[in-house]
C-alpha cells in the first residue's frame, strides 16, 4: 500500500471560550487582570472548548476526500490547521508535497488594483510564483471571460466579474495537495457549473483534493471518500457514499431545519424561507413522517412587506438523486394572492408516499413571476414504515406508493357461471 | 497531549513509518504541522522560498499609495519639503536653533528630516501592517513576516524620491558629501531599517491582541521626534551629557541622523563609535522584534 500524503494523527484544538467572545482586548483589561485578584480567578474559570479533539485519519495519493459535518462540527478547524492558518494545540499532521489552501476565493484582491495586476497579487498569495503565473496568464484571463477589463480597477467589476476572475486564479493553483473550502458556492448558476467541472478535472487528474463544504451534492460528486466531524470528534470515515448517509442519519429532522442562515441561496430575496419542519395529522412536530400517514410539511417564511402574486414549490429526491416527488402551487392552481409579511406556509400530503429513508429536496418561491428564494439541499425529510394500505402487507417493490383500489367487472364475452 | 486511546481511524491503513519507507516516496517536501514549540527559530529557507510574495506586496504598497491623488509621488517630495519650510521658521527664525556645525540649518534640517520620516513612516505601516492585512492572514498561511518586512521597502521608495530635493539643496548651498559619507550611506539607511523594523514587528504582534496601539503609536513617534536630533544638533547637548548618552544609546537614529549630516554634508568627520553603539542598538531592537513577533505569530489567525 502506498504512503499516505496526508495523516492526521490526533489533532486537537482547544480554544478558550472567553478568549473566543472578545475579539480583542485592551491593556487595561490585561492589566487589571493581574492585579485584581477576582479578576484573576474569572480568568482561572474559564471554559475550554475543544473544536476539534482526538481526529486522525489519512488520505492516499490522488484521492478526493469530503468532510462534511454540521456548522460547528469543527470542519472549519480542522481546515484552518490543515492550512496552517491556525496551530494544533495538540498532535501532528504529516503533509507530503506541496499544499495549496483555498479557503475563500479572491484573497488579497485590492480594489484598486486592476484586474491583471490583481492576477499576480492573488497568485502570489496562494503560493505560486511570478513565473507560473506568468506562464499560466493566458489561461486565467481565457477562464473568467473578461480580457477587455483586464487593466480596470477592480473596484468598478460587478460582483460577478470579481467572482469569475477570483476562482480563475484559484483554479489555476496546481499544488499536489489541495484544501478548498465552499468555494463553488460562488458566481451564477452558469459559472458554478464551470468551475465544479474545473474541480472534478482537478480531482480526477491524479491529484489529492481535501473538500470540505454543505453542498452534499457537489462532495458526491467530487470526493471518492467521505469523513464525518461530529461535535470536533470524527464520526465517520469511509467511501463518501457511507459518509453522506452517516451524515444524514445523524441530522434527523428533530429539530426544525434553518434556512435563514444559509448563504448559498439565489433570487431577490423579496421572501426568504427561514425554517423547515414537518407536522403530523395532529399538527404536532415530528422527527419522521410516516409512510401512508397524514403529513403536513412547514416552511416559514420572512419577507420584506405583504407580497403579492407567490408561487412556491418544493421538491424531494432519493439517495440516488432521482427526484420523486415534486409539489407546487402553480400547478394545483393555488398560487397564493397576497401573504402576509411573515408566515407559514403549509403543504399538506394527505397520504404520505415515499418508503422509509432520507429524501432530500430543493426549496423555491416566485414571487410576481421572479424567482426570490432557491436553496438547493433545502429540505430533507425522514420516514419511517407505516402501514400504507391498512392491512399490515407491503410488498418491497416500489418506490414511490400510490393510494389505490382494485375491481372486477364482467367484459360480456364469457359465459356467465351457470 | 496526545491520548493513548487515540486510534487512527480506517480511512486507509497507516503503514509503518520507518525511514526507509519514507524516502520511497520520493516527494522532496514533508511538511509536519504540530503544536508550536517554546522557542521557535527563524526558517530563513521558507522566507527565501516566498520572496516573490514579498515583492508582491512591496509593490502592492508603492503602486496603491497614490492611485486616485492628483499629485501622485510629488507627495513624497511635498511632505518634507513643506515640513522643512515650517521648521525652519519656527525653529530657526524664531526659535534661533542653528545647525552648530556651520552648514545652513535647511539642508542640515533636510536630512535629519529624510531618515526620520523613513523611520516613523515604516515604524507607523509596520505596526498597523498585521490589522491592516488581517483578511489575508486569516486565509492564507506564508511566513507572516512578510507582510511588517514588506514595509520597510516601501519606505525607501519614497526616501529616494524625497532625496532628489536634497540633491537640489546640496547644488543651491555648495555642500557636497565627502567620499566616506557616501560609503557609509548605505550602512545608516540599514540600520535605520532593522531599527524601525525590529520595533515595528514588537508593536504590529502587540497590535493584533491590544488595539491601544494604534493609539499610543502617533504619541510615541511625536515623543521620539523630540529625543531624536532631528530639528536640533547633538552638541546642543553638550551641556547634559546624560541625556546625550542615553539618546545615543538607546535611539539608534540618532547616531544614524548626526553621522548621515557629517557624511552627506562634510561638515565632521563620521564618528565611528556612535555608529557603532547605533548598529548595536539596532541589531538588538531587530532580534528583540523579530523573535517577539516569531513567539505570537502562530496564534495571530486566531485572535486578529
Amino acid at each position: 500500500m502506498a504512503i499516505p500524503i496526508i495523516e492526521i494523527q490526533c489533532i486537537g484544538k482547544r480554544y478558550r471560550i472567553g478568549a473566543a467572545k472578545e475579539k480583542y482586548l485592551s491593556l487595561r483589561d490585561e492589566v487589571a487582570k493581574w492585579l485584581s485578584p477576582a479578576a484573576r480567578r474569572a480568568k482561572a474559570a474559564e471554559k475550554e472548548f475543544w473544536a476539534l479533539k482526538d481526529v486522525s485519519f489519512s488520505v492516499e495519493p490522488g484521492e478526493a476526500v469530503g468532510i462534511i459535518g454540521r456548522n460547528g462540527a469543527g470542519k472549519s478547524t480542522l481546515l484552518k490547521i490543515l492550512s496552517q492558518i491556525t496551530p494544533p494545540t495538540e498532535g501532528t499532521i504529516t503533509m507530503r508535497g506541496r499544499v495549496g489552501s483555498l479557503l475563500e476565493v479572491g484573497t488579497g484582491f485590492h480594489p484598486e488594483l486592476t484586474g491583471r495586476e490583481n492576477i499576480y497579487m492573488n497568485g502570489a498569495i496562494l503560493g505560486m510564483s511570478r513565473k507560473e503565473i506568468a506562464r499560466k496568464f493566458d489561461d486565467i484571463v481565457l477562464f473568467a471571460e473578461m480580457k477587455q477589463f483586464l487593466d480596470t480597477p477592480v473596484k468598478r467589476y460587478s460582483s460577478g466579474m470579481y467572482v469569475r476572475l477570483a476562482f480563475a486564479v484559484a483554479a489555476h493553483l496546481e499544488p499536489e495537495i489541495l484544501i478548498v473550502d465552499e468555494v463553488l458556492a460562488v458566481g451564477d448558476a452558469e459559472f458554478q457549473k464551470k468551475c465544479l467541472g474545473k474541480m472534478r478535472e482537478v480531482a480526477k487528474g491524479g491529484r489529492t483534493v481535501v473538500f470540505v463544504s454543505h453542498n452534499m451534492a457537489a462532495v458526491a460528486v467530487l470526493c471518492s471518500r467521505g469523513i464525518v466531524l461530529d461535535e470536533g470528534r470524527l464520526s465517520y470515515a469511509g467511501t463518501i457514499a457511507g459518509a453522506t448517509q452517516h451524515y444524514h442519519r445523524r441530522t434527523k429532522v428533530l429539530a426544525p431545519t434553518c434556512l435563514s442562515e444559509r448563504k448559498d441561496r439565489l433570487g431577490t430575496g423579496q421572501l426568504r424561507f427561514a425554517e423547515f419542519w414537518c407536522e403530523d395529522a395532529d399538527g404536532r412536530r415530528i422527527a419522521s413522517a410516516v409512510l401512508g400517514k397524514k403529513a403536513t410539511l412547514c416552511f416559514a417564511y420572512q419577507a420584506k412587506s405583504r407580497i403579492q402574486n407567490v408561487s412556491v414549490a418544493f421538491n424531494l429526491r432519493d439517495q440516488s438523486g432521482t427526484i420523486l416527488v415534486n409539489c407546487n402551487t402553480a400547478d394545483t392552481g393555488t398560487d397564493y394572492a397576497t401573504v402576509p409579511p411573515s408566515g407559514i406556509l403549509k403543504c399538506v400530503l394527505p397520504v404520505f408516499p415515499l418508503r422509509p429513508g432520507i429524501y432530500h429536496g430543493a426549496l423555491y418561491a416566485k414571487v410576481n413571476g421572479e424567482v426570490a428564494d432557491w436553496l438547493q439541499e433545502a429540505i430533507s425529510v425522514d420516514v419511517v414504515e407505516g402501514d400504507f394500505y391498512g392491512t399490515g402487507k407491503l410488498s418491497s417493490q416500489g418506490a414511490v406508493l400510490v393510494p389505490h383500489t382494485w375491481t372486477v367487472m364482467t367484459d360480456g364475452r364469457m359465459p356467465p357461471e351457470v | 497531549m496526545p491520548e493513548g486511546h487515540c486510534t487512527p481511524s480506517s480511512l486507509s491503513q497507516t503503514p509503518d513509518s520507518d525511514l526507509a519507507d519514507r524516502a520511497s516516496v520520493g516527494s522532496p517536501i514533508e511538511l509536519i504541522i504540530a503544536p508550536p514549540k517554546r522557542w521557535l527559530s527563524i526558517n530563513w529557507g521558507e522566507l527565501w522560498r516566498y520572496r516573490d510574495l514579498f515583492q508582491v506586496f512591496a509593490w502592492r504598497d508603492i503602486s496603491v499609495r497614490y492611485k486616485q491623488t492628483v499629485l501622485g509621488v510629488l507627495w513624497a517630495i511635498l511632505q518634507p519639503l513643506i515640513t522643512m519650510v515650517i521648521f525652519t521658521f519656527i525653529f530657526n527664525r524664531v526659535a534661533k536653533i542653528d545647525s552648530g556645525d556651520g552648514s545652513p540649518y535647511p539642508i542640515f534640517l533636510y536630512v535629519g528630516l529624510l531618515l526620520w520620516q523613513y523611520f516613523s513612516g515604516t515604524l507607523t505601516n509596520a505596526s498597523n501592517s498585521m490589522v491592516a492585512n488581517a483578511s489575508i492572514v486569516q486565509k492564507v498561511y506564508f511566513p507572516r513576516l512578510i507582510i511588517p518586512a514588506s514595509t520597510a521597502v516601501t519606505g525607501l521608495v519614497d526616501l529616494a524620491v524625497a532625496s532628489l530635493v536634497l540633491i537640489g539643496m546640496m547644488i543651491h548651498y555648495g555642500y557636497y558629501p565627502q567620499p566616506t559619507g557616501l560609503l557609509v550611506l548605505p550602512l545608516l539607511i540599514f540600520i535605520a531599517v532593522l531599527a524601525s523594523l525590529g520595533m515595528g514587528l514588537f508593536l504590529a504582534s502587540l497590535n493584533i491582541k491590544f488595539r491601544d496601539v494604534r493609539y499610543a503609536l502617533p504619541f510615541i513617534i511625536q515623543i521620539m521626534m523630540y529625543v531624536t536630533p532631528v530639528i536640533y544638533p547633538v552638541s546642543m547637548l553638550d551641556n547634559h551629557p546624560v541625556v546625550k548618552k542615553l539618546m545615543l544609546w538607546l535611539n539608534p537614529i540618532s547616531g544614524v541622523i548626526s553621522n548621515a549630516r557629517a557624511g552627506l554634508l562634510g561638515t565632521a568627520p563620521i564618528d565611528w563609535g556612535v555608529l557603532a553603539i547605533s548598529g548595536c542598538t539596532s541589531v538588538m531592537f531587530f532580534f528583540f522584534g523579530l523573535y517577539f513577533f516569531r513567539a505570537t505569530e502562530r496564534y495571530f489567525a486566531d485572535i486578529i
